[in-house]
């Protein structure tokens, strides 16, 4: 289960950086195989150093994928986990020009943990820092607004310290909420003539419910706007915290509840990664399957939803239609419509029906009648094209510095897919295209994903069609629970049944940054285990998080109407957002 | 009616003009409790405001879809704006931050109101046992029906709604809500002063409970006084 350490895997640019820090201030740390490469950092060489990685032409770490924040003063570690490197903060990474992650690392103290801000660098890092502010108490050094993000304005210390008790709620009254933070900002442009402010959710059909957008209107131009949001924060990652490596899988489903399998698929591969344990192929296969259909309901809805917001109800129906049908089959695989939990830490949790394959087939055929019928609602529209086209517009450049990925990055000309580039679960066997688009607005957003749903029924007829035999979960008991006539008969199995259930799975001391392609985006889990059955942090990288922080920059100069089109397509799901 | 003086006239006994449409020379009429009749255009009506902010509200767009349709029960019209509706479903795990919105968005419904509490996360909480989720919607609105599930199916709501209607035929919810008096939570010059149970995070375990609303006899009168200006 141990994995060896390399000492520089991966970190083909070591001689650079020892030319670049003789001093030694960025070293490379050994990690095993199954993790990503590392740097650590000082303190004061961090940002020199976020800032030759993204510029040096041998790392250009262009996209800044993630801040992980970790409070180390519960490891079972030198006393200095408690002291001067109680707390961590990893910067996550990718090259879109060389297709590499790494991580940055950098420990701080436990009195007043602070840095330079990053936002200069990576403007991805704005919204990251604040999060990092609100929940672990990181303070960033000249950042623009390092107010609370996730949590209310009532709230009273950080969350996800160790010493922060889970249930510990705090008073949120009106004036915490409906405060107007714009009218605090006074760098408008000078022809302004009257403007008004306009307040668009939570409570709106077009934020869905859990997003706030204030705007600062000129007649119906956007001259400002902000964003906020946490209005649907769950407290994902300290619930995890308090519960097993089994038991965070259902809690994995909620977070982006249009495509439940692909997280739990992704969540349940980084534990795996971490215990060293292989899947078998039918497992592999059936999460691949069952993914792509997950992949397909996302994007529908995100299509029927956004042309609900823009007007035309009708397509709703039909792609809601399409979801109804892929449920029945989740529903046949493992007994839930939405929150399937179907995933195991090892494989699932039971095979799949005798007919699964006839019904791949026929679903993908009905699927792909769904998909043709909104096609042909749609995509020669004239009156979409105009609400769509040259509106919210995003550069190839602007998406890569705001940090996104999947399809909103792929319709801004980069066509970076962890399918593809990174392939996992036999992505790599099947025969599949990424869409790609240049425009970067709004009708590529909503093009590039049409486009993706027809891939993702190739690849289901592709696994479908060679659907390996076997068992749907591993063997090795030390993860997953033994069948039951084992259990009932002999000793081991009761003992391993035990174990199991009381105490968790035992995933051994370490770290993993996973990373799977969710429905909208790079889905990354960064898991720091004690060696307990809990996790000790379980960090995800929601795709929608860098999406929603550059709504802001986007509208502006858009009229208002635009911006709501735009939030469509940018496919903000909340409970992935706020987690 | 059936006075001799007064025999039925022909009109009477022919088919009406055209399927609904009343006789006009006839004595049609029909006896009822006017009460009665109010429930029951209310409970065949209801204009559903759906309060959605997660999963559940996923679930919620399944039932109104063409394959549950919730048309057939009355309520498809689905309104985003509080004033035009009458019934709340909250569909969603409601945080403390999203708290004060919800009520206020009740407040703005017109009377006569209704609460469905879709799922388990706005009934209880959930499995979120955490510091920024609400332990059940009750602390902050009145519910009238909570429908279990994480998420519930769409026949479970649907469920939900035919018991509401039930409910509302039944007259029910009119005693009940005059019996219960219910605090905003944005009561009173210091809230954490005069909200023991919403505040001071004592709420991991727990939820306020109707012991936790009468222990507050000062901030209710102080409540109903408040209302009264505002509208
Ligand atoms: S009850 Fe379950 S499905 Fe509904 S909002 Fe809560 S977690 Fe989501």
């Amino acid at each position: 289960m141990s994995a060896t350490l390399a000492p520089s895997a991966g970190v083909t640019f070591a001689p650079v950086l020892e030319r670049a820090f003789p001093d030694g201030a960025v070293r490379v740390e050994p990690r095993p195989a199954h993790d990503v490469p590392t740097l650590v950092a000082t303190a004061e060489a961090f940002p020199a150093a976020a800032r030759f990685l993204r510029d040096d032409p041998s790392t250009s770490f262009d996209l800044l994928l993630d801040l992980v924040a970790v409070d180390r003063s519960r490891l079972d570690g030198p006393p200095s986990c408690r002291g001067e490197e109680r707390f961590q903060l990893n910067a996550l990474l990718y090259s879109t020009k060389r297709n590499e992650h790494l991580r940055l690392r950098v420990a701080l103290p436990a009195t007043d943990p602070r840095l330079p801000t990053l936002v200069e660098t990576w403007p991805a890092s704005n919204w990251f820092e604040r999060e990092a502010w609100d929940l672990m108490g990181i303070r960033f050094d000249g950042h623009p607004n390092l107010a609370r993000l996730l949590t209310h304005n009532g709230f009273v210390g950080h969350a996800l310290r160790k010493d922060y008790e889970a249930g510990q709620r705090w008073l949120c009254t009106d004036e915490d909420v409906l405060q107007t933070r714009l009218a605090a900002k006074t760098d408008l442009p000078e022809d302004v003539f009257e403007t008004t402010t306009l307040n668009f959710g939570p409570s709106h059909p077009a934020t869905h419910g859990t997003l706030r957008i204030v705007v600062r209107l000129d007649g119906e131009r956007v001259v400002a706007a902000e964003s906020e949001c946490g209005y649907l924060h769950r407290c994902f990652e300290k619930m995890s915290e308090t519960h097993t490596y089994t038991q965070v899988i259902p809690y994995t489903d909620r977070l982006n509840y249009c495509s439940p399998m692909i997280n739990g698929a992704g969540y349940a591969r980084a534990v795996e990664q971490m215990l060293g344990i292989e899947i078998p192929p039918r497992a592999r296969a059936v999460r691949v399957v069952l993914s792509e259909f997950s992949r397909i309901m996302d994007h529908m809805v995100c299509i029927g939803a956004n042309l609900v917001d823009v007007g035309g109800l009708t397509t709703f129906w039909y792609s809601y239609q399409a979801r109804e049908e892929i449920y029945s089959l989740l529903e046949a695989c493992c007994g839930a419509r939405l929150t399937s939990s179907y995933a195991r830490i090892g494989g699932l949790s039971m095979d799949v029906p005798a007919n699964f394959v006839e019904w791949c087939r026929s679903l993908s055929r009905s699927v792909r009648d769904r998909i043709d019928e909104v096609d042909t609602l749609l995509t020669k529209n004239r009156i979409l094209h105009k609400r769509m086209m040259g509106t919210g517009v995003v550069t190839k450049e602007q998406a890569i510095a705001w940090g996104f990925t999947g399809p909103c990055l792929r319709a801004s000309g980069v066509g970076y897919d962890v399918r593809k580039d990174k392939p996992y679960d036999g992505y790599d066997e099947v025969d599949f295209d990424v869409p790609v688009a240049t425009a970067g607005d709004n009708f590529s957003r909503f093009h590039v994903r049409m486009e993706e749903m027809r891939q993702s029924l190739r690849i289901i007829e592709q696994v479908v069609s060679r659907l390996p035999g076997g068992p749907v979960v591993s063997d090795d008991y030390r993860v997953v629970l033994p069948p039951k006539e084992m259990v009932y008969n002999e000793m081991e199995g009761l003992i391993f049944h035990f174990k199991n259930v009381f105490e968790g799975i035992q995933v051994p001391a370490g770290e993993v940054y996973s990373f799977t392609e969710g429905a909208n985006g790079e889905l990354g889990y960064s898991i720091v285990s004690d060696g307990s059955g809990r996790p000790y942090r379980v960090k995800v990288r929601p795709p929608c998080f860098p999406l929603f922080a550059a709504f802001e920059k986007i509208v502006v100069g858009g009229l208002v109407s635009d911006a709501v089109a735009t939030l469509g397509t940018l496919n903000i799901i909340a409970g992935e957002l706020d987690r | 009616m059936n006075d001799k003086k007064f025999p039925l006239p022909a009109a009477r006994i022919e088919p009406p003009l055209a399927p609904g449409v009343p006789s006009t020379t006839g004595f049609d009429f029909l006896t009822t409790k006017l009460d009665w009749f109010v429930q029951w255009s209310h409970k065949n009506s209801l204009w559903p405001m759906p309060f959605g902010t997660a999963c559940c509200a996923i679930e919620f767009m399944s039932s109104v879809s063409s394959h549950y349709d919730l048309a057939r029960f009355g309520a498809e019209v689905v309104r985003f704006s509080p004033r035009q509706a009458d019934l709340m479903i909250v569909s969603g795990t409601i945080t403390d931050k999203q708290a004060p919105i919800l009520r206020k968005i009740y407040d703005q419904m017109p009377e006569p109101k209704w609460v469905i509490s879709m799922g388990v996360c706005a009934c209880t909480g959930g499995f979120y046992r955490a510091y920024h989720v609400v332990q059940g919607i009750d602390e902050i609105v009145p519910v009238d029906v909570y429908v279990a599930g994480c998420p519930p199916t769409p026949e479970n709501l649907i469920y939900g709604i035919i018991e509401l209607q039930k409910r509302i035929q039944s007259g029910d919810l009119a005693r009940h809500r005059e019996a219960k008096t219910y605090v905003p939570i944005r009561v009173g010059t210091d809230p954490v002063e005069s909200l023991p149970a919403y505040s001071k995070g004592v709420m991991a375990h727990g939820r306020s409970s109707e012991s936790g609303f009468a222990a507050m006899e000062g901030p209710v009168e102080a409540a109903k006084a408040g209302k009264g200006e505002t509208r």
